[in-house]
């Protein structure tokens, strides 16, 4: 069995080729901020706090609109419901682990860290590592101190990257990269394709709901295909249920 | 205006959003049909980030050669498909971008 620290740096060995795609993120993030108005202080205690990237710009972006709190606070609860999702997905397999460490793990639980989290937890192997959750850890962290040091460069050196060198089209570039190759069976494509159509047309709406509708529109398509045509990697449900007296 | 409430409350929601189901679940048996959802849930949201990143341009679709987002991501989604290597993926699509922009123009 892999040992809890063959486990934690094998997890943050996974999530580094992502940090090419969060680091200029959290940079520009620091610039925006500072743009936005916030103090330096609050520019980085935002990372520190809030921890999640898209709600933080957005959160900026309301801030310098001068929208109330609870407009801000509730667009966060929206943007972030995707989040649930993945923590109910992560759940089965950190179910062993005390309370003190569930806590730790949700704090750093980022789309970066689930897309490299949830490959490991799904392999053959992985319902004996019972130090799992340290390699869960270790890619949680390594995203977490990148985006904690990103921020603090964005802050302080940020604004010297021209705007011209859009570095943003790093967070599309990031996701394009963890999305394709997994898309291995066609109950997926089809979630993938039609969650692009919805967002397409439900881009502007109000509060980012188009993202939320459009990661339905996915889900739903994929179960429906799902259902037609088995996915040879999914148990089917008899066999699922005949797995389940086993533990997870 | 004093923004640290605010923060704090943004804070908290997403904290709370990211360990309830991580504490609840822990304790209860998922439904059959949420984890076979699940396993559609990464495909759905990253692509319906990805997607609007792509093809809207001054807040407008765009589906013309003029847009070179649509173009250089088109470009990453080949490498990344052939690939399977992020790093070269985000390197391909960044350097594809750039060129387009020299031959076209800043999009």
């Amino acid at each position: 069995m892999p040992s809890s620290r063959t486990e934690f740096f094998n997890g943050c060995k996974a999530e580094l080729p992502i940090l090419l795609g969060v680091l200029p993120f959290g940079m520009i993030y620091g610039v925006l901020a500072l743009q936005a108005g916030l103090s330096p202080a609050l520019a980085m205690s935002m990372s520190l706090i809030v921890f999640a990237g898209s709600a933080q710009f957005i959160g900026t972006q309301l801030i310098a609109q001068g929208a109330g709190g609870l407009v801000i606070v509730a667009t966060t609860f929206v943007v972030n419901l995707r989040h649930a999702l993945y923590s109910a997905s992560v759940a089965p397999f950190i179910k062993q682990v005390p309370l003190r460490w569930q806590v730790l793990l949700a704090y750093v639980l980022t789309d970066e860290a689930y897309a490299v989290t949830i490959t490991r937890f799904t392999q053959p192997d992985s319902s004996a590592a019972l130090n799992k959750h340290w390699y869960y850890f270790g890619a949680g962290f390594t995203l977490w101190a990148s985006w904690q040091i990103s921020t603090a460069i964005g802050i302080v050196v940020g604004q010297l990257i021209p705007e011209s060198w859009s570095l943003d089209f790093t967070l599309a570039l990031t996701f394009i990269a963890l999305v394709v190759p997994n898309l291995k069976d066609r109950a997926s494509v089809a979630a993938a394709v039609s969650a692009g159509i919805m967002a397409a047309f439900s881009y502007a709406w109000p509060y980012k709901l188009g993202l939320f509708a459009a990661a339905i529109t996915g889900i739903v398509v994929g179960m429906i295909m799902e259902q037609r045509q088995p996915h040879p990697l999914t148990p089917s449900p008899e066999t699922k249920q005949r797995l389940s007296g086993e533990g997870e | 205006m004093n923004l640290w409430p605010i923060i704090i409350g943004m804070g908290l929601v997403t904290f709370g959003i990211r360990l309830v189901p991580i504490v609840l679940l822990g304790r209860i048996e998922i439904p059959l049909v949420m984890q076979r959802a699940l396993r559609f849930v990464p495909p759905a949201v990253l692509t319906a980030i990805i997607v609007p990143e792509m093809l809207y341009r001054n807040s407008q679709i765009d589906v013309s050669l003029n847009n070179v987002r649509l173009l250089a991501g088109l470009i990453a989604m080949v490498v990344a498909w052939r690939t399977k290597n992020a790093l070269i993926t985000i390197g391909v699509g960044m350097i594809a971008l750039w060129v387009l922009q020299y031959l076209m123009g800043p999009g």
